[in-house]
């Protein structure tokens, strides 16, 4: 029976008129983009796609030429994203772990300036910390004939970080793809110190004095008995982290390097497509988000108490 | 005879050898020959790092907004006469030089307000009352012109001049307060025990938090135009506005649900029993306990929001961090000492999110205390 008075029933209509004033607004904001679109002449569809880009992209993991596809070119850019992001998170989570033991450490000198470190580097926002390192490349460094250098195996100019030795002909590390993952993983290892700071000290202290008791050196009381707990702490807001730095990255805009929201905008530019280009950043975000997401539950899983 | 001590013994001393600088240094720096080795090296690195600094940024350095001399020291020294030259122009952007009294009381009166929400002492009804006559005042003060027909007396100054550190401030501030309710409503919304309300409300919140803030401003800008009636353009600082507080909503959603999850069941249905309804219980029994919980993570929460409000200089709006790009960029002159600009605005930015910080933790305190 209809009846107001039982819940189920005020649940369904409660919900009917949700969905109702939800699909009338989508739909109404889905006529003005329509009219909006039609009023201003904007094609849409994902057909650009094929077309050729007419734009140079300064660097690539593989040969880019401006008559290449808007397709290739969005390939560039999610692989440019990628290769900082992997690297800024591998960096990241070393650097952390390090500071992160470092402020726990009983040396007061390390622990204050472990500590000191991770306030500058948290309390600055990271998109002024990428210009200032932009800044200290671009302007700071010495010219390309007179570069630094560091031993005879890298040179810093200018123009970037040169590594001649690798391979035949060298390679060379451009200021903004150097100022963009120097910032984030700085910036990120704050984070994650503190992230490791937090597991290990939720640790119980009668852990640690049963590991001194039964006599463990130092380093195996960290690696059997410290670590594996705090890990089980640590996994779920270090996967936050990460999906931090992969979304950070895409500062990289501020600065001019070639990643994928620099990328989509220059199309959206070009081609005046809004809602494709912006829907192609948001899928792929959430696709990297997502894969991220899933093998950090992975590692997580088998970090895991594991209980009889 | 007598086991008793005719005389009281005078009291001994507390152990003092604990309390020792030396044994504290003993302890802290030269404890374990790693301890002391790692003193050795860091010490090492400060004495070599730390006279460099002093001489680059203090002794070599220039004060005045002497463009020549600034140039002379160019590589020994730095230049905060940069600072001295464009401190106007970084604080607050364009807004024309004469009225820039009125940025800089409607910041001090905007700031006075944020510290006295930080005190418990003052969280009652009233400051909600008093939140929503600042907005009122710091708008008109701002914007001048005429106000709902009433002419203020005040210079009209349209948006697209206002920057800054006044910018920088009410972006932050305005967006958290607007996204607060919207984040509760959506926290309760994933809470919910209706089906197509908990649905939406996870796809919402995990679709932004699944994507960088800049794009949300991208979206903002470019589309919002688009969606609303044709003709229709709204302003661009509130195409931001727009923009942040549905990003910051998202994650204050998350925090706040976090505090709902904390409350026992017993709450709820102790509420129910005493035949409070669904909105009475949430807002007299639980919100009140569920977000006594996550003040520290809203802190946290409102510090990222704040130093992410300097991504809005990408979609041209200048605050802060644009009105520096502002100030320097374009004046040859002063161009090559950016980096001192910038440190200059770090300095602001570090005071304003440190002190959040530590406020946080006091909170943190308070609160795990009662």
């Amino acid at each position: 029976m209809l009846n107001w008075r039982s819940q189920r029933v005020r649940a369904w209509v409660y919900q009917i008129a949700f969905i109702a004033v939800l699909i009338a607004l989508v739909g109404w904001l889905l006529h003005n983009t329509l009219g909006n679109m039609r009023m201003r002449g904007i094609q849409s569809g994902f057909d650009f796609l094929l077309d050729p880009a007419g734009f140079d992209i300064s660097e690539s993991m593989f040969a880019f030429m401006s008559t290449q596809t808007y397709g290739q070119a969005f390939l560039v850019g999610l692989l440019n994203t990628l290769r900082v992001s992997c690297i800024a998170i591998v960096i990241c989570t070393l650097w952390g772990t390090l500071l992160g033991i470092g402020r726990l450490s009983n040396n007061a000198l390390a622990r204050g300036l472990c500590y000191a470190y991770t306030e500058v580097f948290r309390n600055i926002p990271l998109l002024l910390q990428l210009l200032m390192w932009y800044v200290v490349l671009v302007e700071l460094m010495p010219d390309t004939e007179t570069p630094l250098y560091f031993g005879d195996w890298v040179l810093l100019s200018k123009e970037g970080l040169a590594l001649p030795w690798i391979m035949s002909e060298g390679l060379t590390l451009s200021p903004e793809f150097l100022a963009l993952t120097w910032g984030l993983t700085l910036y990120t290892s704050a984070f994650v110190a503190e992230v490791v700071r937090s597991g290990i000290q939720s640790v119980p202290i009668g852990q640690i004095e049963a590991a001194l008791s039964i006599g463990l050196s130092p380093w195996q009381r960290l690696r059997l008995v410290v670590l594996p707990q705090a890990l089980r702490l640590i996994v779920p807001p270090l996967t936050n982290q990460y999906l931090n730095a992969i979304k950070n990255s895409s500062l990289a805009v501020a600065i001019g390097y070639p990643d994928l929201v620099s990328i989509s905008n220059t199309t959206l530019n070009q081609t005046g497509r809004a809602v494709e280009c912006i829907a192609i950043v948001m899928a792929v975000y959430l696709t990297l988000s997502l894969l991220t997401a899933s093998a950090m539950n992975y590692f997580n899983r088998r970090a895991a108490l594991k209980e009889r | 005879m007598q086991y008793r001590a005719s005389t009281l013994l005078p009291a001994r001393q507390p152990p003092l050898q604990n309390t020792r600088v030396m044994q504290w240094a003993k302890q802290n720096l030269w404890g374990t020959s790693v301890s002391a080795v790692t003193t050795a090296l860091l010490v090492l690195i400060l004495l070599w790092s730390i006279p460099s600094l002093l001489e680059w940024s203090v002794v070599h350095a220039v004060f005045s907004a002497n463009a020549d001399q600034c140039q002379a020291a160019r590589d020994i020294g730095a230049c905060w006469g940069v600072v001295a030259e464009k401190y106007r122009v970084i604080l607050f952007g364009r807004y024309p030089f004469d009225a820039q009294w009125r940025p800089l009381l409607a910041t001090l009166v905007l700031t006075l307000l944020l510290v006295a929400s930080c005190l418990p002492v003052f969280w009652n009804r009233y400051l909600a009352v008093a939140w929503a006559s600042i907005w009122l005042f710091f708008f008109v003060l701002m914007g001048g012109g005429k106000w709902l027909g009433i002419p203020t007396g005040l210079v009209y100054i349209p948006t697209d001049q206002w920057g800054g550190l006044p910018l920088t401030m009410m972006l932050a501030t305005l967006s958290i307060t607007l996204a607060f309710p919207l984040a509760i409503l959506v926290a309760l919304g994933r809470q919910s025990t209706m089906p197509a309300v908990r649905s939406v409300c996870i796809v919402y919140v995990e679709l932004v938090r699944g994507v960088p803030l800049i794009s949300v401003l991208f979206m903002a800008s470019f589309m919002l135009p688009l969606l609303l009636p044709t003709g229709t353009s709204p302003d661009v600082l509130i195409r931001v506005l727009v923009g942040i507080t549905l990003f910051s909503a998202a994650y204050t959603a998350e925090i706040v649900r976090g505090g709902l999850q904390a409350i026992p069941r017993g709450q709820v249905e102790a509420a129910y029993t005493l035949g409070l309804g669904y909105w009475q219980t949430q807002r007299q029994v639980v919100l009140p306990q569920a977000l006594a919980h996550v003040v520290p993570s809203l802190m946290n929460n409102f510090i990222a929001i704040f130093k992410d409000t300097s991504l809005v200089t990408i979609v041209s709006l200048y605050e802060l961090t644009g009105a520096l790009g502002l100030a320097v960029s374009g004046d040859p002159n002063w161009r090559p000492f950016k980096l001192e600009a910038y440190l200059f605005i770090t300095l602001i930015y570090f005071c304003i999110c440190f002190a959040m910080s530590r406020y946080s933790l006091w909170v943190e305190r308070q609160v795990s205390h009662r």
